[in-house]
């Protein structure tokens, strides 16, 4: 089984700081989404389990350096080759213009049994790219998977939805999305990771896939990009636990919110 | 004339769409057009009709059983050009965020998810979503001719029914079977919670030692006549239901106070509680992000001030 793992790299949201409400993003870290490394995970797992099988991770991205280390560790956790779409173009594109990408860089890839990705990325969050690579390429999504076996010509896949939990079966190829519960990414070895950079890795740019810039301009115009106003009263209650007990239920009653 | 067309596969968010496709339909001068599958079309449609929608494209084509989503996105594609639809409304839930950009890739639009309000702003239609992982809120416009919303459920209230209702419509639908079986569906374990709602919320984090501990925090809700809530990290453990968690994968409260016990108060959790009143913190790492959000803070063990705050709340 063919089965390719779309990867993002995105920014280290933890490291981010907020200054007059503006995002402060220079010399914030990249890290690999943290929902796709549960889809490399899985895709590892069914790999081991059905035998005869190959793990490709994919890219999308405007530089080469922004996901050399997304790809070295995602390599070390056990994945087999690595595809990266690297382009300056992509600089400024929106999830369809990363959808038509990987749809093109699937299509060259040429065999792919199940495509894997996150249920969001871990920094817009948007959903939208795995939809829109399933409807390019024509094929079935189930979102939201937290179980898959392969078996006979297909998939089963069981997902969590907003009230149930459901089961749906899906002829191969397919495309899934994973959400974190579907397990616990492994943590690559040393020596793995010393072995990852020897792994089979191609990069391809748009024009290698027949895609020119215009078909990943985006249609989307981000207007403003500021942070919420938070009006907060910070009061640090001091002393002992009674003592600060004491303090906020007569903070709560002069509030209102208790002894009303 | 364009229409808005509005679909959600529950009818309270289906009518919560169309409230927010009159407004903006009046606005604009396009009609507003809504859209209702399988056995419970017909009863959604008079409903969606009595609340302002023209027209209600109902289908119970064999092909939509089960909803699979490259069919709904399909039947919608279709029942959006026979309306002439070129803005769609769908509500946020998980089956709607998946749809919506299968939709829109159909429909050659731009899509904005998760939209947690839309505003019209010189002549356009301004999406609202939270970006950076919810450090940010990012003002997104389509420059597209077709858009796409999935728009967070509970975004916009339900209009009173008026009076007169709208044409219903059989849409002539050409549908093949989804390629994904449903095999098999169940509910979620645990007691439903509709946080939502929640006027009080205790939300409890990581900083619980054991699973047998939550009972301290149950009873400072029970107290506090307050709904328990957790951070995804403690559900994780299978602690607490998912329906529990509050912040950008869970609920986005609203509510009149809510109290974070050993939360960390990572951007991902507090997204969902920054529209809180009131918010107090309890938590022994003085650093702790939870308190740059608080407006009371308790830099200690929830061990020793829980117990303390349920004595003193049921002195009262
Ligand atoms: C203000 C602003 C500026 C931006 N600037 C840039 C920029 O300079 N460069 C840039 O790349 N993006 C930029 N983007 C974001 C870009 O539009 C989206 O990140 C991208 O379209 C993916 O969408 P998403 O993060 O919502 O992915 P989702 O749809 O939430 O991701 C779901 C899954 O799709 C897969 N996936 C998503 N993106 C990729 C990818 N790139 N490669 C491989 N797999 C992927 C992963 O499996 C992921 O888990 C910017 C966004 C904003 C709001
Ligand atoms: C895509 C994505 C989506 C996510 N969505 C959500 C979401 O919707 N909701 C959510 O909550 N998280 C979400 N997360 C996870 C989030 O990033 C954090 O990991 C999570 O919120 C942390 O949970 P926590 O605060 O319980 O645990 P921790 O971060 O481990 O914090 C525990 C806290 O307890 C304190 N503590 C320890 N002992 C005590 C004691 N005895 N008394 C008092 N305090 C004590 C510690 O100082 C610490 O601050 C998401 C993550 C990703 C990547």
């Amino acid at each position: 089984m063919d089965i390719v793992v779309s990867v993002k790299t995105n920014l280290d949201l933890q490291m981010i700081r907020i200054k007059n409400r503006e995002p402060v993003l220079e010399a914030i870290p990249y890290k690999t989404g943290d929902l796709d490394k549960n889809a490399v995970e899985a895709a590892l797992q069914l790999r081991d389990a059905v035998g005869e099988s190959k793990v490709i991770v994919l890219t999308v991205a405007e530089s080469n350096r922004k996901v050399r280390e997304t790809i070295k560790e995602v390599l070390a956790m056990g994945a087999d080759e690595a595809v990266l779409i690297v382009d300056p173009a992509l600089e400024s594109t929106d999830q369809a213009g990363v959808a038509r990408t990987l749809a093109a860089a699937l299509q060259k890839i040429g065999s792919y049994d199940l495509v894997l990705f996150g249920e969001g990325s871990s920094d817009d969050y948007s959903g939208q790219v795995g939809p829109r690579v399933a409807e390019l390429l024509g094929v079935p999504q189930i979102g939201y998977a937290r179980q898959i076996t392969a078996g006979g010509a297909g998939v089963l896949v069981e997902r969590s939805m907003d009230e149930y939990i459901e089961t749906l079966e899906a002829p191969l190829p397919a495309v899934l999305t994973v959400v974190s519960e579907i397990n616990e990414p492994r943590i690559p070895s040393l020596m793995n990771i010393m072995k990852a950079g020897k792994k089979p890795t191609e990069e391809w740019s748009l024009a290698d896939l027949g895609l020119d810039p215009a078909a990943v301009a985006s249609s989307c115009e981000t207007l403003s990009n500021l942070a919420e106003e938070q009006d907060r009263k910070h009061i640090m209650l001091e002393g002992g636990a009674a003592e600060q007990a004491a303090g906020l239920v007569n903070a709560l009653l002069k509030e209102g919110i208790v002894g009303r | 004339m364009a229409d808005i067309l509005v679909y959600s596969e529950k009818q309270d968010a289906a009518l919560e769409l169309a409230f927010k496709g009159k407004e903006l339909g009046a606005a604009l001068g396009m009609g507003l057009s809504a859209a209702a599958f399988g056995p419970s079309a017909a009863d959604s449609a008079g409903a969606l009709g009595a609340h302002g929608v023209d027209r209600v494209f109902v289908s119970e084509d064999p092909a939509l059983e089960g909803l699979g989503v490259d069919v709904v996105a399909e039947a919608l594609a279709q029942v959006a050009c026979e309306a002439g639809a070129t803005m769609v409304l769908i509500a946020s839930t998980r089956r709607g965020k998946e749809l919506a950009p299968r939709l829109a890739q159909k429909l050659g639009a731009g899509c904005v998810t998760d939209v947690s309000s839309l505003v019209l702003t010189d002549g356009s239609v301004v999406a609202s979503r939270y970006a950076f992982g919810g450090n940010t809120v990012a003002r997104e416009n389509l420059t597209t001719e077709s858009k796409v919303f999935a728009v967070m459920p509970k975004t916009f209230e339900i209009a009173a029914p008026v009076a007169g209702a709208g044409a219903v419509v059989q849409a002539a639908l050409s549908l093949q079977p989804s390629a994904a079986k449903v095999v098999s569906r169940r509910p979620k374990d645990g007691d439903a919670v509709n946080l939502d709602a929640a006027e009080r919320i205790v939300g409890v984090g990581r900083g619980f030692a054991k699973r047998d501990d939550l009972g301290l925090g149950e009873e400072l809700a029970a107290a506090l006549g307050a709904e328990l809530a957790c951070t995804k990290g403690l559900s994780d453990f299978g602690w607490l239901g998912e329906d529990r968690i509050v912040g950008l994968s869970g609920a986005k409260t609203k509510p009149d106070f809510y109290l974070a016990v050993g939360v960390s108060g990572q951007i991902q959790h507090t997204v969902g509680i920054s529209s809180a009143k009131l918010i107090a913190a309890i938590n022994t790492d003085k650093d702790a992000p939870i308190f740059q959000l608080a407006d009371y803070g308790i830099v200690g063990n929830l061990y020793e001030v829980l117990p303390a705050l349920v004595e003193k709340l049921k002195a009262l």
